[in-house]
């Protein structure tokens, strides 16, 4: 009994962190209606600012607690610079374009967090005063965690009166249901904002700095977080205070209570539980019912079929690629491998995220499932390279099966946020289950047999396949079903006015796409002989992404020449040390500067031409 | 006299199409301009233009003497231009007393000043349900509450935007005599309506749109003389 009170314990400590980073993303995503990536790097951030404030200070109450204050507000004023400089052009963008940008952010601030604190663990003072244990029921149970837990009830208290009991409470709660009638009623967005932004990044950084005292503080806080922060918040409803309370008190719980029963697949828990909360209650524990969900991704201009010219210039561009291994070199051949394997893979998420409009944030999960696929046919049945290949799809689709028959159910930022939900599972099962994937090890020693061992015949093994499986994406596009899944972007409420099961055809094209990504996930094992559970990473998603939106969303061609331009972009750049930052300002660049993409771009200059 | 209000060559488009194709009108001040034309003549479209409302728009829109033509809605709504929308978009989850602090502005010169409890008497259903949140009134009573909200702005005028639109008779009648109320206290308002007998009963002057242009501009009492004009603007 004893113990079970203080794992109970345990899990509201636990719960009131995870409360304060929520209650900011919630805030700010109330308002902006900006689903901000950068919030877990901000958590960050305060974390490493009270370290290095508290290591200098902190040693008296005053300078231990003016420490983190002064943490919180930094983070806060940093998070009031990215509205400024950043979000406030994005407000009318595609949520797509919002999500990588804030993305780049993150990119950017793991890159200075990096050179100022270096790549170590940090492992911080203890609160003065409070670094004592109390007994509960006989167990020892740290005073400071006794005081974390009080402190989440008194923020969710604060929070209330802020937005109940003031001027500009009341003026966030209007904006967060219609910036324009505010606006029109001479109200500032932008500084309204702004304030927004500062107080929602303050609270990360509180959520932060009061970390260090409870664990090390390291560069992968900023992923894990946010992702726990999504969580919370999607299970709470968006934008509900008392929801992410509720929410954070039930997750702290899973988690403390997770760990005793299934110490395996504590991670796979959370998510679970979120996928079962969004399935049975689609607005959160305590949402509502949103007027229009927002579109993940605008409609464009349609596409057109390329005609006879384009098919052929494609024909010839593949005998020319086909042709390459005649000149060019063992490592030139080993970077092409990857790049028609990254076309496949972008261009089956350009088929959910251009043709369906459905932003899908875990899309790595199914390249990840087919490189596993392949790889544990060959590691445990000694499977030979075509069964490997055959079976890499398989299992993709068949995962991608069964998620799509979540994700679909709902659209908009919640399906981005399903798809990372079963992404984050897959990764999990890789990374925990031991016994069979190895985990973090990884697998090892999937090479193709002899006849396909050379580089240049694997190349155009890759080739072949990948040709064929853009074909058959290229012709579901163009096919009665392609053109419904369109239909099913732009206006699905017409859609099923006419008879379209549009649902269901979502769900068909998730799981088409889920195939082809693991078909390029199975080339993937066998060009590098290993597979680990960094595949299916949440990173690993947001590349696909920035592939198809390098190349252009409404475009055809756009994933392949994404795909390459960011492929060789990053073997460019992974000789530099500060990949992360020039990755996070090129993300950043092309929303700003180019949303078409280059695809797109060159087309747009192409029409320029042909008018003029 | 000058105008309070000038708008002259104002284009606007929705997308590809060019829906307002250089309106001109002027609103003098204590005046009641009554806008009128069929649906989709480009009232609604002229009120949110001038109200900084539209990204895609061109032409001169002058108030109170300065150039607004390229100010964000919030700057024009703080030089007194109160916006009351055709759809009401009264904050759902917010009480009929915090849509009014959504509203609050400054006293204005030159402006009736407008307190909750001077809104109270003028709408009195409101002051029954001061703590109701918008989602849980009728139409009738957003309406009433949308336009108090944009008082408490205390504008020098106001655009009202089909203010009897799909309202039960009795409640026209009651947003009529609040018109003529506001008149009563200097207030300038441009309305925009189809219902001919509603803007007969309050505007000074009558401003027809067809297709994006002014067609007839005069004396309300004009226009209803005028039974060639309206026939051909209004069908009535």
């Amino acid at each position: 009994m004893d113990f079970y009170l203080v794992q109970f314990l345990s899990g509201l400590a636990q719960a009131a962190t995870l409360f304060l980073v929520a209650s900011g993303l919630s805030i700010i995503f109330g308002v902006t209606r900006i689903v901000n990536f950068a919030h877990g790097s901000f958590y960050m951030l305060g974390a490493y600012l009270a370290w290095t404030f508290v290591e200098r200070w902190g040693s008296d109450v005053l300078g231990f607690w003016g420490g983190v204050l002064l943490a919180a507000l930094l983070v806060g004023a940093l998070g009031a610079v990215m509205e400024v400089l950043l979000l406030r052009r994005l407000y009318r963008s595609p949520e797509l374009f919002q999500l990588l940008a804030t993305f780049g952010v993150v990119l950017l601030v793991q890159d200075a967090a990096f050179g100022v604190w270096g790549p170590e663990d940090l492992l911080g003072r203890r609160a003065p005063l409070l670094k004592g244990t109390v007994d509960i029921l006989g167990r020892p149970f740290p005073l400071y965690d006794l005081v974390l837990i009080a402190l989440g009830p008194a923020v969710l208290g604060l929070l209330w009166l802020l937005f109940n009991r003031t001027r500009w409470g009341t003026l966030v709660r209007a904006a967060t249901q219609d910036r324009e009638m505010t606006a029109a009623l001479g109200v500032d967005q932008a500084r309204l904002f702004t304030g927004v932004l500062f107080l929602g990044s303050a609270l990360a950084g509180l959520g932060g700095a009061l970390q260090v005292p409870r664990e090390a503080v390291n560069l992968h806080m900023d992923m894990a977080m946010v992702v726990e922060a999504f969580v919370v918040v999607v299970v709470g409803g968006m934008g509900s205070l008392p929801g992410a309370f509720l929410a954070s008190l039930l997750i702290g719980q899973l988690q403390a209570f997770g760990i005793l029963v299934f110490p395996q697949i504590t991670l796979v828990l959370v998510f679970l539980f979120m996928a079962v909360v969004l399935v049975l209650r689609p607005y959160g524990l305590l949402g509502r019912k949103e007027e229009a969900p927002p579109p993940a991704a605008a409609a464009g201009p349609p596409f057109a079929p390329t005609g006879r010219r384009a098919g052929l210039a494609a024909l010839a561009a593949l005998a020319a690629l086909a042709a390459v291994p005649l000149l060019a070199g063992e490592y030139a051949l080993i970077v092409l491998t990857e790049v028609a394997i990254l076309a496949l893979a972008a261009a089956s998420l350009h088929l959910l995220v251009g043709f369906g409009g459905l932003v899908s944030f875990g899309h790595a999960a199914y390249f990840g499932l087919g490189a596993y696929g392949a790889a544990l046919l060959v590691k445990h049945v000694a499977a030979p390279m075509p069964l490997a290949l055959l079976g890499a799809p398989v299992l993709a689709g068949a995962a991608a099966l069964i998620a799509g028959w979540f994700c679909v159910r709902r659209s908009g930022l919640y399906f981005a946020m399903l798809t990372l939900a079963f992404a984050q599972i897959a990764w999990s099962i890789t990374f925990q289950w031991y016994g069979v994937t190895g985990g973090d090890n990884g697998i090892l020693g999937v090479w193709p047999p002899a006849w396909a061992a050379s580089r240049a015949v694997y190349y155009e093994v890759t080739l072949a396949l990948v040709a064929a499986a853009l074909w058959a994406l290229r012709r579901a596009a163009f096919a009665p079903f392609g053109y419904t899944l369109r239909a099913g972007r732009d206006s699905p409420l017409r859609a099923e006015a006419v008879g379209i099961d549009v649902r269901r055809h979502q769900w068909l094209g998730f799981a088409l796409a889920g195939t082809a990504a693991g078909l390029a996930g199975g080339l993937y094992a066998f060009a590098k002989g290993s597979v680990f559970p960094t595949l299916l990473a949440v990173p690993q998603s947001v590349d696909a992404l920035v592939m198809v939106l390098m190349g252009g969303i409404q475009t055809v061609a756009g994933p392949v020449v994404g795909a390459a331009a960011f492929h060789l972009l990053r073997t460019t750049l992974m000789a530099s040390e500060h990949w992360r930052v020039i990755l996070g300002l090129v993300i950043v660049a092309l929303v700003l500067l180019f949303p078409q993409g280059i695809a797109g771009f060159a087309r747009r200059l192409w029409n320029r031409g042909a008018e003029a | 006299m000058t105008a309070l209000l000038t708008v002259d060559g104002l284009h606007a488009w929705y997308g590809r199409a060019h829906i307002l194709q250089g309106v001109g009108l002027t609103v003098g001040r204590g005046e009641v301009v009554a806008l009128m034309g069929r649906n989709g003549a480009g009232k609604s479209t002229t009120m949110k233009a001038v109200m900084g409302l539209l990204a895609e728009r061109r032409g001169r829109v002058a108030f109170a003497g300065t150039d607004v033509s390229a100010w964000p809605p919030h700057r024009i709504a703080r030089l007194g231009l109160g916006y009351v929308p055709e759809d009401r978009r009264v904050f759902a989850e917010l009480t009929v007393r915090e849509n009014l602090e959504v509203g609050r502005q400054p006293p204005r010169a030159g402006a009736p000043l407008w307190t909750p409890d001077r809104l109270y008497a003028l709408f009195p259903n409101l002051a029954e349900m001061k703590d109701r949140r918008g989602a849980r009134m009728s139409g009738g009573e957003q309406q009433m509450l949308t336009l108090a909200r944009t008082l408490m702005g205390n504008p020098s005028l106001l655009l009202l935007d089909e203010p009897s639109e799909g309202l039960a008779p009795r409640i026209v009648q009651q947003m009529a005599d609040a018109v003529r109320t506001l008149k009563a206290e200097g207030l300038s308002v441009l309305l925009s309506e189809q219902n001919l007998g509603f803007a007969a009963a309050v505007a000074d002057r009558a401003v027809v749109i067809e297709k994006g242009v002014v067609r007839w501009d005069g004396a309300m009492a004009a226009l209803l003389e005028d039974g060639d004009a309206r026939r051909a603007y209004l069908a009535v």
